[in-house]
């Protein structure tokens, strides 16, 4: 469906499967699948975690959190049953890469989902898609069919003494689902209100067993890690950050896509080497790293950095979710924050009052300032209420509409300032670019 | 019964794939509102029995989800995002477009019943804005004029 690109600096771990028909199996094992699956159903559960470990592999979802270290949080033996549940929510707005790897390369995930419980010991895993995604939903569903009829899901997969079930779900609309702990409250068939942690999915999790939880992209590097090995696969990236990501370029770019790129990868040529640049020539005025729940960068500071974990948190920021959207110079910074206050306060699922409370006044707030009824307090006033959001919360997704919003306000002031006392939106006038894609 | 045989069975062999009765009901529910255009009193009544929930806890389940409606809506629901990837490429244009294309506004139908239009989150096709959803088919990297092509296309299958 959606278009594929290419650049040369790819490096294609996740994605060399992509647009070579591997949703059908008879591709997918032509092209080496499931080999992984038999490597590991002969590696002791520790070895695989160890594999996963060494691979330097972090979640792709947006936290970054070692996947391996994930993994070993599960107590080896459980009085409930264990599971895997693979978060295919995908909402976060400037992401649209799991999309692509569960149209390409579903088969990849189920492999994941498999070896993965081979580590931690669960024999069933769910994989969990967003309900928009109604195509990727048959694809899937298709794609589990065809593993049972070979033996990879249900009794003895491989001919192996194992038994392991691998089922899919779907939401029905809602971001906050995205969220582990409302992910596991929607897949028991409830209202996504996120879970207060301790204890923790790893412990208690779906229906009180303990929980892996990882994201699509995550679960898809590792039947490759298994396959070329954790130090291999470490080497891609810079250490602690290993191997690669699926970037969603978007925005004011003159090749949006998504590319697969090692971590680490600087921002500025993935912005005019690989993004080709901004259309018309016209200057950058922001980034969005990875994701809307990410601090914005300026200029100067998307010329320096690397997009890596670790090069984002050394300053305080987040690397998110592989998002990248790009402003341009003469996006309005006022409405942008706006937009995205609205999406947050359309999705706070109202449990905690920060969050419901917040992201509802930031709203009017914004809404107000940009149409021109701002006055000075205000600015402050915004970050005021929006430091007030951070940590206040059950889940992070007032976190989330704060640190955006924080930082377009302490970034781009005198753009709050130049909306002041009934002055018009200096941008209103903008003229859309046409797409360039044809 | 209310929904299709069909899909009755499907629900039947699907649910003991997980531990609690209840677990499933999410996909349940826009299954049976593909089915039904929405969900009916009578469609709820039956899931609620089906589930061994009250059918309170089923409308509970039903007001949280945003895909999720009692209401009908057109035969074909144009679903336009406007969040920040759309936005930058043109998205806000594009609902502007349809509102003025269909005559209706947010969650509004038109009076043949054959087109209703939604304002959207990211639907994830950012990388492809500004982008719609009709039903569930996406479109992407849209100007008003492929969006006019679009809605042709439609408007001549119903
Ligand atoms: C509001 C909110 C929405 C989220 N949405 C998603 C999502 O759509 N997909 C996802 O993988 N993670 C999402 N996350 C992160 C998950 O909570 C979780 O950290 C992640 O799925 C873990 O997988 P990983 O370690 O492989 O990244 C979201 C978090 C928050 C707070
Ligand atoms: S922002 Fe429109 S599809 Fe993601």
């Amino acid at each position: 469906m959606a278009d594929l690109v290419q650049h040369p600096d790819e490096v294609r771990v996740i994605s060399q499967r992509f647009g070579k028909g591997a949703a059908g199996i008879e591709t997918y094992l032509a092209l080496g699948g499931y080999q992984s699956l038999r490597k590991a159903l002969g590696m002791k559960p520790d070895e695989i975690i160890n594999e996963v470990k060494t691979s330097a592999l972090r979640g792709r979802g947006g936290a970054g959190f070692p996947t391996g270290m994930k993994w070993s949080f599960v107590p080896k033996e459980s009085a409930k049953p264990k599971y895997i549940l693979v978060n295919g929510d995908e909402s976060e707005p400037g992401t649209c890469k799991d999309r692509l790897i569960l149209e390409h390369d579903p088969h990849a995930v189920i492999e994941g989902v498999l070896i993965a419980g081979l580590a931690v010991g669960a024999r069933q895993g769910f994989i969990y898609v967003r309900g928009e995604y109604r195509y990727l939903v048959d694809i899937l569903r298709k794609a589990l069919d065809e593993a049972r009829a070979k033996g990879f899901v249900g009794k003895k997969i491989c001919g192996s003494d194992v038994d392991f079930e691998v089922y899919w779900h779907t939401g029905a609309g809602a971001y906050e689902v995205g969220e582990e702990s409302a992910l596991m409250e929607s897949l028991e068939g409830k209202r996504g209100i996120p879970r207060i942690r301790p204890p923790f999915p790893a412990v208690v999790g779906l229906w009180g067993g303990p929980t892996v939880i990882n994201n699509v992209e995550t679960i898809a590097a590792i039947p490759h890690i298994i396959e070329m090995g954790g130090a291999k696969y470490a080497s891609y990236g810079p250490p602690k950050n290993g191997g690669t990501r699926l970037f969603c370029l978007s925005g004011h770019v003159n090749k949006p896509g998504v590319y697969e790129l090692p971590l680490g990868y600087p921002m500025k040529k993935l912005i005019y080497e690989v993004g080709g640049g901004i259309p018309g020539g016209k200057k950058l005025k922001a980034v969005v790293p990875g994701g809307s729940s990410t601090f914005l960068l300026t200029p100067d500071e998307a010329d320096g950095i690397n997009c890596d974990f670790d090069s984002f948190s050394a300053r305080g920021e987040f690397l998110g979710s592989g998002g990248v959207v790009v402003l341009d110079e003469d996006t309005c910074m006022v409405n942008f924050a706006l937009r995205i206050m609205k999406f947050y306060q359309h999705e706070s699922c109202g449990w905690c009052i920060p969050c419901r409370e917040g992201t509802d006044w930031l709203k009017k707030t914004l809404t107000r300032f940009h149409a021109g009824g701002g006055v000075d307090k205000d600015i402050d006033n915004i970050l005021y209420l929006s430091q007030n959001m951070l940590g206040r919360t059950f889940c992070p997704l007032g976190d989330a509409a704060a640190i955006p919003t924080m930082s377009i306000v302490k970034k781009w002031r005198n753009e709050f300032e130049d909306h002041l006392h009934g002055k018009p939106c200096p941008y209103e006038s903008r003229v859309w670019p046409e797409p360039a894609l044809a | 019964m209310v929904i299709s045989e069909k899909l009755d069975r499907f629900f039947t062999e699907k649910m003991p794939e997980y531990p609690t009765k209840r677990s499933f009901l999410v996909p349940m529910l826009l299954y049976t509102q593909d089915e039904l255009g929405c969900l009916t009193d009578e469609a709820i009544a039956y899931l609620a029995k089906k589930t061994e929930l009250t059918e309170l806890e089923v409308r509970n389940v039903i007001s949280y989800y945003s895909m999720l409606r009692t209401k009908p809506m057109g035969k074909f629901h144009v679903q336009v995002c406007t969040n920040i990837s759309c936005q930058l490429r043109g998205g806000d244009e594009i609902y502007e477009h349809c509102k003025h294309k269909l005559g209706i506004g947010h969650k509004q139908t038109t009076a043949d019943g054959v087109f209703s239009l939604e304002e959207v989150e990211c639907i994830g096709a950012c990388s492809w804005a500004p982008a719609v959803q009709v039903n569930y088919d996406f479109h992407e990297n849209l100007t008003p004029g492929k969006m006019d092509k679009v809605l042709e296309d439609y408007r001549n299958r119903k």
